[in-house]
């Protein structure tokens, strides 16, 4: 399963809604997804995502981690990836700012 | 709508190296033939975006033809209906493919998709839609892996599968490919020639189909990339 860099927590808030990198996020989902405008604003911390949507399978998940790295101007390594990363929308996205935040 | 077949010239073998000259084998193209001028031959996104773009991709045809602009979309051999082994292919053997295909069709323009702007013949006008880098394409493939790998508790990283794909081929998102397929695609750079330009996914509105966990189709990015063609075609 996805192992988020060490100071991260699940479970717990995340950042505000009108962060840049939560913006960002949604708009990956709602191409990947093929959510409808404004779909993804509903999206919580508690939204699940890998395991929750069917259709979101290892070919879907790969893209969205490469969108991701496009986007967000990250890059994911291979020991980073693993289910729990991608269990909700919060774990995503706090994996994401713990991501950009690195120098 | 038509599907017709067209000669392909096939693989020699996957031992030394590949190569053609072993003869030509039929393949499939879905066509949009009145015998006009403007004729499009277009090359298809590979592997599981393919599929994705499959439905994009034959609803532009479609506007096409009634713009008056013929189309062509053949298979990659070892893709689709092809009777060809996949894991035999090589991206020079699609190249070559793509060349005959624009040859047996009178091609005027071509329309590679995104991976498929890799594999696109020499000599013609034409378009390269959101052209993807081979070197992210395999990545991403290799990625799908190592996450179902994962998820069945099995640990595996690029650069292993990668060293070892080198060798014996590898099977990524369900595609058996082969070890001369990844030593030639890890090195593919885009067909660069002043002839081609490229359409980014920005001028068709929307995010690109391809990204899609599911195929999907959009209208009006149909729309947008057909006039974005066909402008282009009678400029």
């Amino acid at each position: 399963m996805i192992r988020a860099p060490r100071t991260f927590h699940t479970g717990i808030d995340v950042k505000p809604m009108s962060s840049e990198t939560d913006l960002l996020l949604r708009r990956i989902l709602t191409d990947v997804l093929g959510l409808k405008q404004g779909q993804a604003e509903g999206f919580t911390a508690d939204t699940g995502l890998f395991g929750h949507l069917p259709e979101l399978d290892s070919m879907a998940v790969a893209g969205l981690l490469t969108e991701m790295e496009d986007r967000l101007d990250i890059v994911i390594e291979d020991d980073e990836i693993d289910g729990e990363l991608l269990e909700s929308f919060g774990s995503l996205l706090a994996f994401a700012e713990a991501k950009r935040a690195e120098p | 709508m038509t599907p017709v077949t067209w000669p392909c010239p096939v693989v020699r073998s996957r031992v030394g190296g590949g190569g053609t000259g072993g003869g030509f084998a039929e393949e499939m193209a879905l066509t949009f033939d009145r015998g006009r001028t403007p004729r499009l031959l277009i090359v298809p996104a590979l592997f599981e975006e393919a599929s994705k773009l499959r439905r994009l991709t034959v609803e532009v045809m479609r506007r096409l033809d009634g713009a008056g602009i013929d189309s062509f979309l053949p298979d990659l051999p070892g893709c689709n209906e092809s009777l060809q082994p996949l894991d035999a292919q090589t991206p020079e053997s699609w190249r070559a493919a793509m060349a005959a295909a624009a040859a047996h069709f009178r091609a005027t323009h071509v329309l590679g998709l995104r991976g498929g702007a890799l594999m696109l013949p020499d000599g013609l006008p034409g378009w390269r839609y959101a052209p993807a880098k081979a070197a992210s394409l395999l990545r991403q493939m290799l990625r799908a892996r190592i996450v179902a790998s994962r998820e069945a508790g099995v640990s595996e990283t690029q650069d292993a599968l990668l060293e070892a794909a080198r060798r014996d081929g590898v099977e990524l998102a369900g595609y058996r490919i082969g070890p001369e397929f990844i030593i030639q695609f890890e090195l593919l750079l885009p067909s660069s020639s002043d002839n081609l330009r490229d359409i980014e996914q920005e001028a068709l509105g929307g995010g690109g189909l391809w990204l899609r966990a599911e195929p999907d189709e959009d209208r009006a990015q149909a729309d947008a990339l057909a006039a974005i063609l066909a402008v282009g075609i009678k400029e």
